[in-house]
C-alpha cells in the first residue's frame, strides 16, 4: 500500500500528507517534480501549497512537470473508466483542473482575503477511493486555507458534476471563498480522482487540529487499494 | 528580433476579484467616472527573425495551452508588436 505525495518547488504541504498516508497505515513515497516515474506506486497524492510560486496560474506550470505528465496517463481521462487514485488537495486540487484530470477552476477568494479556518464540510459522495470511509451526507470539520480556493465552472458543466453525483464534497455554514454551488470538492467520473480545496492531511492527529475527520480520506484509499 | 503580443482576459462571467480591488481603489482616489474595471495579462514573446503567420499560429498554440486556461480566460489578441 504505498502512496506516492508529489513534491513540486514550492509545495507546502507534502511532510503532512506523507505524515497522514503513514498514520492511516500506509507507506508514503516521495516522488519529485521531475520524476519521470511513478515507482509503481498504487495511488498519489497532490499537496498543497505554492507550486512554481503560483506563477502565470495557481497550478499551471506544475500541470506541465515530467511527473504530472505520467499522472495524466495512469489516471485519466476525465470521463474514463478511471486509473490510478489520486488526491489533490488545495493546490493540488488546482493541478488537477489545470490538467483537466478535473473540470472547473479555482480562482481568488470573491472577498480578496487569505482564508484560514476550521471548515465544517458535508460530504455528499462516499463511493469515491477517496471518500468511501464516511457515510454520504455526514458531516466533517476541517481546516480551510487558501487565496484562490474559489471553485468556478460555466452552469451546464456543474449541472453535469451534481447530475452525475460528482460533487464529492460541500461548505456548510460559511462559503469560505465564493465557490460556486459551495463545491469543496469534486471527482472524476469514475471516483478514482478527487480534488478537494479544504485540507483533510491537517486533521488526522487528536490535539493538533480541529478534529480527526480527515484521516479516512487516506483510510479510504488503502481500502481501495486493497480491493482493487 | 521580432516580438508577439498576447491579450487574455477573465471571461466576463468568472468573477474578476483583482478588477473589482482596482475599481474600488480608482473610486477611493476619484477616478469616479470608471465604474468599473476589469485585470487581465499581456505576454510577450520573442522570436529570432519576423513574426510571420507560421510564428503567430504558433503564438495561439502556445496561448491555448499553456498562457490561458480556457475555463477562466479568453485570449482576446495574438499580434505582432510594433
Amino acid at each position: 500500500m504505498r502512496i506516492g505525495v508529489v513534491t513540486f518547488p514550492g509545495s507546502l504541504d507534502d511532510r503532512d500528507a506523507a505524515r497522514a498516508v503513514r498514520i492511516a497505515g500506509g507507506t508514503a513515497v516521495p516522488l519529485w517534480h521531475g520524476d519521470e516515474d511513478l515507482g509503481g506506486v498504487d495511488a498519489v497524492v497532490l499537496p498543497g501549497g505554492f507550486s512554481y510560486g503560483d506563477y502565470l496560474r495557481c497550478g499551471a506550470i506544475a500541470r506541465f512537470a515530467p511527473v504530472m505528465r505520467e499522472i495524466v496517463r495512469l489516471a485519466g481521462p476525465a470521463d474514463g473508466a478511471g486509473g490510478l487514485p489520486v488526491l489533490g488537495i488545495c493546490n493540488g486540487f488546482q493541478v488537477l483542473c489545470e490538467s483537466h484530470l478535473l473540470p472547473g477552476a479555482l480562482v481568488r477568494n470573491d472577498h480578496r482575503h487569505f482564508v484560514c479556518r476550521d471548515q465544517r464540510l458535508r460530504i455528499e459522495r462516499a463511493d469515491t477511493v477517496w471518500t468511501r470511509q464516511y457515510a454520504a451526507g455526514e458531516e466533517v470539520v476541517i481546516p480551510i486555507k487558501n487565496q484562490e480556493g474559489g471553485f468556478v465552472a460555466d452552469e451546464r458543466t456543474l449541472d453535469a458534476l451534481e447530475g452525475e453525483g460528482r460533487v464529492v464534497a460541500r461548505y456548510l455554514e460559511v462559503n469560505p471563498n465564493g465557490s460556486y454551488r459551495d463545491i469543496a470538492g469534486i471527482s472524476n467520473a469514475a471516483g478514482t480522482v478527487v480534488g478537494l480545496m479544504p485540507h483533510p492531511e491537517h486533521a488526522v492527529d487528536a490535539g493538533f487540529g480541529p478534529t480527526t475527520d480527515g484521516l479516512r480520506f487516506f483510510f479510504s484509499a488503502l481500502e481501495g487499494v486493497l480491493a482493487a | 528580433m521580432g516580438r508577439v503580443v498576447i491579450d487574455v482576459m477573465p471571461k466576463p462571467e468568472i468573477l474578476d476579484p483583482q478588477g473589482k480591488a482596482v475599481a474600488g481603489a480608482l473610486a477611493r482616489l476619484g477616478f469616479a467616472e470608471f465604474g468599473g474595471a476589469r485585470q487581465g495579462k499581456r505576454f510577450e514573446l520573442e522570436v529570432e527573425g519576423d513574426v510571420t503567420d507560421d510564428v503567430l499560429e504558433r503564438a495561439r498554440e502556445a496561448a491555448a495551452t499553456l498562457l490561458s486556461n480556457p475555463v477562466i480566460e479568453d485570449v482576446v489578441a495574438v499580434r505582432a508588436a510594433s
